[in-house]
């Protein structure tokens, strides 16, 4: 099938800004999601609220537009009841670990067979451009026009800690390896967050100097490096790409089902 | 399987926004904006056909027809 299938024609063009990397993320998860040849009818895409999560109006999957923050929730309610599905969930960065923080790290915790993938922009772009907890030390943003002093997250770590048992980052530059990534997330039996760096240039680029969004992907480059590369011991501020963390734990939908056998079998006693 | 041969750069001109993605990271600096900011192909004899410009671009509005 060719991309034009998965999507909503009659949607486009899309409601995000000129080089928004949102649009990069969209068209990398639909070329993971043709070279998988998957089925349309096999994929839920449930998403919260924010710029980032408008995507699931554009594609052309079974689709839930739900509440701020709570994306996983509804994702878990979903896989509990039809486990044979694909679950995909795109999260803005705000939406995921602000409103959502909670939820993340549980669904991580459990094990739940879906896919997490957060669009980190480093703002809130649809509120117009407050910051969010992957700004970080030291940003502009409307919130904090003399500099933030929040420290940021660094998600890898995070969904490391809460025990997601696949990891990966890349940025929007990195397109091909973005599309990878996801498909490996998709094909992953267990919860999977893909971290994609993103560019909002319209808030963050304009309010911290760096550029248009060509700029900001130029930038991407720049900062990011392959895991264990020769670059990160001579510069370790550079951002690791690829995948952290792959590891089999027993899967939450599966576990749960051998609960239900258990408890007939002793209701047959 | 020989090198792969360019038919056609398809460019959606209702769904191109301008933002020039396209035009900075073509290797071959085969894409240009025309006067109304709209990504055109200024130089189709040297597309390589890697897709670059297919894949990042934001509002899906390229697509690179291969000849068969």
């Amino acid at each position: 099938m060719a991309i034009k299938d998965y999507i909503r024609e009659r949607f486009f063009p899309h409601m995000w800004c000129p080089g928004c990397g949102h649009g990069v993320v969209l068209n990398a998860m639909l070329r993971a999601i043709e070279n998988l040849g998957l089925n349309k009818n096999d994929i839920v895409m449930v998403s919260g609220i924010g710029c980032s999560s408008r995507i699931s109006g554009y594609v052309d999957f079974h689709t839930l537009h739900t509440v701020h923050g709570r994306a996983l929730a509804f994702a878990t309610g979903v896989k509990m009841s039809r486990p044979e599905l694909h679950l995909i969930v795109p999260m803005g960065d705000g939406d995921a670990l602000a409103i959502g923080g909670n939820h993340f790290i549980h669904a991580a915790r459990r094990n739940i067979d879906m896919t997490a993938v957060v669009m980190n922009n480093r703002i809130y772009g649809m509120t117009g451009g407050q910051y969010s907890p992957l700004s970080g030390y030291g940003i502009s943003a409307t919130t904090a026009p003399y500099g933030n002093i929040d420290q940021g997250f660094d998600i890898v770590e995070l969904a490391k800690a809460a025990g997601a048992t696949f990891v990966a980052r890349t940025t929007t530059y990195h397109v091909q390896q973005a599309a990878e990534l996801l498909q490996e997330a998709i094909l992953h039996k267990g919860f999977s967050v893909v971290e994609i760096m993103s560019q909002c240039p319209t808030y963050f680029g304009r309010k911290n100097k760096e550029g248009g969004a060509v700029e900001m992907m130029k930038r991407m480059k720049d900062i990011t490096t392959p895991i264990g590369s020769k670059a990160k011991e001579a510069q370790p501020e550079l951002i690791e790409r690829g995948i952290f963390v792959r590891k089999d734990l027993p899967e939450y939908c599966s576990e749960y089902n051998k609960i239900i056998e258990r408890a007939q079998k002793q209701g047959r006693r | 399987m020989g090198k792969p041969k360019l038919k056609e750069h398809i460019i959606n001109r209702d769904w191109c926004k301008g933002c020039g993605i396209c035009v900075e990271f073509c290797p071959k600096k085969v894409l240009a904006l025309d006067d109304r900011e709209k990504a055109v192909a200024a130089r189709p004899e040297d597309c390589i056909c890697c897709r670059l410009c297919e894949l990042r671009c934001p509002d899906l509005a390229i697509e690179i027809l291969i000849e068969e």
